[in-house]
C-alpha cells in the first residue's frame, strides 16, 4: 500500500503544483505509516520530487498522451493505483485536474474530495476540511470507501521540504481505443502570459477603470510583478476583458499569495471568489467600498493617479532588490 | 436530437451563509433558491438548440418537493418535459448514479450539467455521470455546437483555450461562454402558464449509496482592520508587501 499523487507536467518540465500535491501527499503517508509514489505523464526530469517526499515515481513515456486528454489520463492514473495498491490518491485542481478527477474515482470506485484544504483526520474513519459555497464555508467531509481520491486546493498546503530517496521506474498501462473518444483539435495557450491559476500574483481591475482601452495600465502593472491579469463580472459581462479573466462565485476561483483589485468594489460573490488569496489589496476612490472589508492593504484614491505611480515605483524596487 | 438538462436547485449567490443543528445543516431561512448558474448557461445554449435544430430539451432534477419551483423554472424558460428523482442526495456520487439513470433511460445524444454547482461546489457531477453511462465527456465546456453525430467544443483551460471534438453521445460541465449572461432567459407570463400544463415526473430513485457524507460547517474567522495607505505613501505599501506580507 502506498500514496499515490499525480505530479502534473508541462512541455515535459513538472508544475509547481505537482510538488504542492507532493508534499500533501507526503503529510498524508506519515499520518498512515506508509510511502509516497509520483505517477507522471511525458515528464523528463523527475528527480526533484524526491525534495518533496516521493519515494518512487513510476515515469509513462506515450507519444498518444502528449496532449492532455482527461479518459486517457484518468485511465493511467487508475492503472498506477492499482498496481500500487493506492489507499489514497491525490491531484491537484487544475483544469485537468478537476476534469480527471471524477472519471478516476468512478474508475476505482472511490469517495472524491474536491477543494480539500487539510491534512485528513483519521480518529473517526477519514475526514477531510474542503471549502464549500465557494469559499464562504468550509465542509468536513468524510469518505467511507476503502480507496479515496483527494483533489488539493492550490497554495492550501504549500511546498513543505522532506528530503528521501528516489527511485524511477518505466510504466506502460495499457490504453485503448476508447480512452480517446475525445478528439483534441487545437491548443491555444498564451505563452508569455502566466494563467491565473499558476500565478503568484494577481492583477486585477473593474468597472473603475471606466473603459477597456484604459487596461494598458493594468497589464503593464501585472507585467512588472509577473502576475496573472483578471477582472470583476460586469467588466467581462460588458466584452471589456475576456471571460477567462472573470473571477468570482459563477467565474474562477483565485487562491494567490497576492491580489491586487483596482476599482472592483467588491461585491459578495466577487469577494468570495478570492478570499482564498493571501494578501489582499484593493486600491478604489470610494472608502465605503465593501472590499475595503475584506482586504489587508487599502488605499483610497483614483487609480488612474495610483497606478501609474505603482508601477514606477515597483520598477524602482525590482532594479534594487534583483 | 434528445437533450438532458441536469439542474440544481442552490441558493442564489448573494445568499446569506449559515448554517443550523450544531452546524451541519445549511440555514434556508430567507435563502432564495435558483437554477446554478452554471446549468442555467447550459439550459439556455439548449434552448438554443432547440430553436435552431429541433432538438428536444429535458431537464432533470435530483431533490425534494422543495425544488419543484426551480425546475418548473426551466420549463417556463422552455424545456419540454421535467424530471424530479425524488431523494435528497447525500453526495455527489449519489447524484451522478441517480441522473445516470434517467440519461440511460432516456436515450439522450447530449447531456448537459454544470461545471460545479454553486454551494458544494464538488465539481464532480458530470463526470461520474458521463463515466457512469460510457459517454464521452467534455469539463468546462464554454462554446458547443453539434453537427449530425458530431459535437465541436471549446474548453478553457488554465490560460488558455482547447478546441475538442466527440461523436455524441456526450456529457457536458458546462459555464459561462456557452452563451453569454445577457443571452439568459426570465420566463415570460406565457411560459409561465405554459409550464404549468408540462409534464413534471416524479421518478422513483435507484437508491445508489453514497460514498461521502458532509459532517459538519464551519465559517471562515472574520478578518482583521484594513490597514490604509496614504496614496501618495506608496514605498509604504511597497515596504508592507515586502516586509510583512512576503508577497513582492
Amino acid at each position: 500500500m502506498s500514496i499515490l499523487v499525480y505530479t502534473e507536467s508541462e512541455n515535459g518540465k513538472l508544475k509547481k503544483a505537482a510538488f504542492e500535491v507532493a508534499s500533501f501527499a507526503k503529510g498524508i503517508a506519515d499520518l498512515m505509516n506508509t510511502s509516497v509514489t509520483a505517477v507522471t505523464i511525458n515528464a523528463e526530469n523527475v528527480d526533484e520530487l524526491k525534495t518533496y517526499g516521493v519515494e518512487k515515481v513510476l515515469k509513462v513515456s506515450n507519444d498518444k498522451l502528449s496532449k492532455f486528454n482527461a479518459d486517457a489520463y484518468a485511465e493511467v492514473i487508475t492503472q498506477a493505483s492499482k498496481k500500487e495498491d493506492a489507499k489514497v490518491v491525490v491531484v491537484s485542481q487544475s483544469a485537468n485536474a478537476k476534469y480527471l478527477a471524477p472519471l478516476l474515482a468512478v474508475n476505482l470506485e472511490a469517495g472524491y474530495a474536491s477543494n480539500v484544504v487539510t491534512l485528513p483526520v483519521l480518529d473517526q474513519g477519514f475526514v477531510v476540511e474542503r471549502t464549500a459555497f465557494t469559499n464562504k464555508a468550509f465542509n468536513m467531509t468524510s469518505i467511507s470507501t476503502e480507496v479515496k481520491v483527494l483533489g488539493l486546493s492550490s497554495n492550501a498546503f504549500g511546498l513543505k521540504e522532506n528530503e528521501v530517496s528516489i527511485t524511477e521506474e518505466d510504466f506502460s498501462p495499457d490504453l485503448s481505443e476508447d480512452n480517446f473518444g475525445i478528439d483534441v483539435q487545437s491548443v491555444d495557450k498564451n505563452k508569455d502570459k502566466v494563467s491565473i491559476a499558476d500565478a503568484e500574483v494577481v492583477v486585477s481591475a473593474g468597472r473603475g477603470m471606466k473603459g477597456p482601452e484604459n487596461w494598458g495600465m493594468i497589464e503593464e502593472l501585472a507585467d512588472v510583478l509577473n502576475a496573472a491579469t483578471a477582472c470583476s463580472k460586469p467588466v467581462s459581462d460588458m466584452g471589456w476583458r475576456p471571460h477567462s479573466e472573470h473571477v468570482g462565485q459563477t467565474g474562477k476561483p483565485v487562491a494567490t499569495n497576492l491580489y491586487i483589485a483596482i476599482g472592483i468594489s467588491g461585491a459578495i460573490q466577487h469577494l468570495a471568489g478570492i478570499s482564498a488569496s493571501k494578501n489582499k489589496v484593493v486600491i478604489n476612490s470610494d472608502p465605503e467600498a465593501p472590499f475595503f472589508k475584506a482586504a489587508d492593504y487599502g488605499i483610497v484614491g483614483d487609480a488612474f493617479e495610483v497606478v501609474p505611480q505603482l508601477i514606477e515605483k515597483l520598477k524602482e524596487f525590482k532594479a534594487n532588490n534583483s | 436530437m434528445k437533450i438532458l438538462v441536469c439542474i440544481s436547485h442552490v441558493p442564489d449567490t448573494t445568499s446569506k451563509i449559515n448554517f443550523v443543528e450544531n452546524d451541519t445543516k445549511f440555514d434556508t431561512s430567507g435563502v432564495q433558491y435558483v437554477i446554478n448558474p452554471n446549468d442555467e448557461f447550459g439550459l439556455t445554449r439548449a434552448m438554443w438548440f432547440k430553436e435552431k435544430q429541433g432538438a428536444t430539451v429535458d431537464v432533470v432534477t435530483v431533490g425534494g418537493k422543495d425544488t419543484e419551483p426551480t425546475i418548473r423554472k426551466s420549463l417556463a424558460i422552455g424545456a419540454d418535459t421535467a424530471y424530479r428523482v425524488d431523494t435528497e442526495p447525500l453526495d455527489g456520487f449519489q447524484v451522478a448514479k441517480e441522473l445516470a439513470k434517467v440519461a440511460k433511460d432516456g436515450e439522450y445524444d447530449l447531456i448537459i450539467a454544470g461545471r460545479e454547482s454553486i454551494d458544494y461546489n464538488g465539481g464532480m457531477v458530470p463526470g461520474m455521470l458521463a463515466k457512469l453511462i460510457g459517454a464521452n465527456f467534455i469539463n468546462t465546456c464554454v462554446s458547443l455546437e453539434v453537427e449530425g453525430d458530431t459535437a465541436t467544443a471549446v474548453r478553457e483551460i488554465d490560460g488558455g483555450k482547447e478546441t475538442l471534438k466527440s461523436s455524441l453521445p456526450l456529457v457536458i460541465g458546462g459555464q459561462k461562454g456557452l452563451v453569454e449572461e445577457s443571452d439568459l432567459k426570465i420566463p415570460n407570463m406565457r411560459g409561465i402558464m405554459m409550464a404549468r400544463k408540462k409534464p413534471l415526473n416524479v421518478i422513483e430513485p435507484v437508491s445508489a449509496d453514497a460514498l461521502t457524507e458532509s459532517k459538519h460547517f464551519t465559517k471562515p474567522e472574520p478578518k482583521g482592520e484594513v490597514t490604509l495607505i496614504d496614496p501618495d505613501n506608496l514605498d509604504k505599501l511597497i515596504d508592507l508587501l515586502h516586509n510583512e506580507a512576503k508577497a513582492i
